[in-house]
């Protein structure tokens, strides 16, 4: 490894956590910024329900503020927070009192990953395919009729395709079920039927990301093959007397790829937003469900640890991406 | 420089035509050329810029591409028709015994793939089954044919310097020692230094293969000193070839004229003169000569029939209809020297 590659390796280690401890300190200033108190909203709850008329609003407060450690000054709040974090505890949930959001995100996390990560590279590589052909010269009449249809798929809003999928494969075919990431009556074992059983609950949620994402990937990278296909290496790689294949790879897509893996890159932040509402339609145990749910019931600790989760993770799959970049590109390695 | 007397010619081109499709009907950018080249022989092609010189360099290896198409003719190599190959013989045939040292040499080479790699590319895709250190020890004979050291080999593109780059373009060239080699404006955006250093080394490579080289170029002095026979472009139309000499010494064609003229020189400080007027559109070409509404010389006929190579001197053709009446080319009408852009007599 050069110099040159360590540093910049090192340059990009230093803006993870740069960006990792911007993200927690932001996200313990915010909750504590906005209007209203934590424990009131607490308290109002527990009455609203019909607990706690008749007791000393006071000192049940204290006992709240101390819990949380709230009655603590500001800075040593902040300091007792990145302790926590380091003790992977991010607090409990009000609504599923008293099951920890560390666990919650936990059993939340590997649906989530698995899903995006094949959904996304799926897409990825298929439309990286398919846009390179297209822009061959040799492409066909067949192939050509992929580049309208990218076109429309791209354009249909997420959350109809998914309606869409889930109306035909699985309320009219029956083929897959809707919702759900596993059957409610399945016992989890590490066997055969519960991975199938998994697979079949994935395939519609993976199909609808990669239909949704597959088009962008495809147009991009189509467009750009073609410009890299005017540059004179290719020229002179055709004077050389190479055999086309080896043209196509090793000198087209692999230079057309350089622009593809930023594009990624850029849009990972809309792959994980996007995701939320692939997993909000399909009730999948995931992430999204686990942060919409947590919205909808103003779970504040949950929704701070999975927020937190997203930007830790987005922050984590950029560096990913600016480790592979330098391998993709000898130009970046400075 | 050498020329091998052989009685067959290497490379013969035989109205050779290439059209670019507009809107407007096709741009002749390579008109009905022909001209041939036996082994060992410097041919230099020189033109304006649009004068159709690197349609033309890139149609010799067939690499023409749309909105190019090769209209017509024939591109013989060794008796063979290289337009008429099929796509794997044209593909083997590349390199082996035609290759191509490319126009922009800064952007020639592949960005991500490093130096070694891509001359390894080139010559397994010719010669497969090579042995790792057989390619290794290739690649290093053949970066130090062009003065490179061996060690860059292994670096990427992207450290290389623009005389380097044209180099390992050359090295890359002639690694499986080709019968042709076009050149293409091998120097252009080289300073002057490195131009006569890329061009020694051009020089000191088709020797020693015995090559054939079309140089194609811009710059008259360059093409000059390399060249043993001078082609001169016009409009997509060859119009003045001969040996190197004759053609600066006692230039037939009065473009040529016009274009040796153009040259500075450094003994006798004198205003720069230039050729009025600009080339004509190809898809609109004027009737008659293509030259004529800057011909200084022209007259009726030129502005009606079209002039097509003739003899004028020995070894040296010219189209024009000034020939076969004169001799040489007789003095420029005093009218047209004072170069004021409507130059007609």
């Amino acid at each position: 490894m050069s110099r040159e590659l360590a540093r910049y390796l090192a340059t990009r280690f230093g803006q993870l956590l740069l960006i990792v401890f911007v993200a927690v300190s932001i996200n313990f200033i915010i909750p504590r910024l906005l209007p209203g108190d934590p424990v009131q909203t607490a308290l109002a709850r527990l009455q609203a329900t019909g607990g706690a008329q008749n007791v000393d609003i006071q000192a049940v407060s204290a006992a709240y503020r101390a819990k949380y450690g709230l009655d603590a000054p500001i800075l040593e709040q902040y300091i007792n927070y990145w302790f926590d974090l380091f003790r992977l505890d991010l607090g409990v949930s009000f609504a599923n009192f008293p099951e920890k959001v560390s666990t919650m995100i936990g059993n939340a996390l590997p649906w989530s990953v698995t899903l995006l990560a094949v959904a996304t590279l799926i897409a990825f590589a298929t439309g990286s395919l398919l846009g390179a052909r297209l822009a061959w010269p040799t492409a066909g009449r067949g192939i050509k009729a992929f580049v309208p249809l990218m076109m429309i798929l791209t354009s249909i809003p997420f959350y109809l395709l998914a309606i869409i999928l889930i109306y035909f494969f699985a309320v009219v075919l029956k083929w897959f079920p809707p919702a759900g990431g596993v059957d409610t009556t399945r016992i989890m074992r590490l066997d055969w039927a519960t991975t199938e059983d998994i697979l079949r609950h994935a395939f519609l949620p993976c199909l609808a990301i990669v239909l949704g994402n597959v088009g962008f990937w495809a147009l991009g990278m189509r467009s750009q093959m073609v410009s890299v296909l005017g540059e004179d290496y290719i020229t002179f790689a055709e004077a050389k007397g190479l055999p086309p294949r080896r043209i196509f790879v090793w000198y087209g897509m692999r230079n057309a790829l350089l622009a593809q893996v930023t594009a990624l890159a850029l849009s990972l932040g809309s792959v994980v937003s996007g995701a939320v509402l692939v997993e909000v339609i399909f009730n999948y145990p995931g992430l999204g469900s686990l942060l919409y749910v947590a919205i909808r019931g103003q779970d504040y600790f949950v929704i701070q640890g999975v927020v937190l989760m997203l930007i830790v993770s987005l922050a984590v799959l950029l560096f990913l991406v600016d480790l592979i970049y330098p391998l993709l590109d000898p130009r970046i390695r400075r | 420089m050498t020329v091998t007397d052989t009685d067959k010619p290497i490379l013969v081109v035989e109205g050779l035509n290439v059209h670019y499709d507009t809107g407007k009907g096709p741009a002749k950018a390579v008109n009905d050329v022909s001209f041939s080249l036996k082994a060992g022989e410097r041919l230099g092609l020189i033109g304006e810029s649009g004068s159709g010189k690197t349609t033309m360099a890139t149609a010799l290896m067939r690499l023409t591409r749309a909105p190019g198409r090769i209209a017509g003719g024939k591109v013989l190599l060794d008796g063979q028709d290289i337009l008429k190959m099929s796509p794997r013989e044209l593909r083997e045939t590349r390199l082996r015994d035609i290759a191509l040292i490319p126009q922009g040499a800064m952007s020639s080479l592949n960005p991500v793939m490093k130096l070694d790699e891509q001359m390894i590319d080139a010559i397994v895709a010719h010669k497969p089954g090579m042995s790792r250190a057989a390619l290794d020890a290739r690649v290093a004979e053949l970066l130090r044919s062009v003065g490179l050291d061996p060690s860059v080999a292994k670096r990427y593109p992207h450290e290389l310097s623009g005389g380097m780059k044209q180099r390992a373009a050359m090295a890359i060239a002639t690694s499986l020692s080709p019968k042709v080699i076009v050149a293409d404006e091998p120097t252009s955006a080289l300073d002057v230094v490195v131009q006569r250093q890329v061009m020694q080394t051009l020089g000191r490579l088709q020797d020693g293969l015995g090559a054939a080289v079309v140089l194609i170029g811009h710059d008259m002095g360059l093409i000059a000193q390399f060249a043993d026979i001078v082609g001169v472009m016009y409009a997509g139309k060859l119009v003045d070839i001969g040996p190197v000499r004759q053609m600066i010494e006692t230039p037939r064609h009065p473009y040529t004229k016009l274009l040796v003229e153009s040259l500075p020189g450094i003994e006798v400080k004198q205003a720069l003169t230039g050729i009025p007027g600009l080339p004509p559109p190809l898809v609109d070409l004027p009737p008659g000569c293509s030259f004529n509404p800057r011909c200084p010389f022209a007259f009726e006929r030129c502005r009606t029939e079209t002039p097509l190579l003739q003899d004028v001197a020995p070894g040296q053709q010219a189209a024009c209809h000034l020939y076969p009446e004169h001799q040489v080319l007789p003095p420029l009408p005093a009218m047209a020297q004072s170069h004021n852009g409507e130059a007609r007599p």
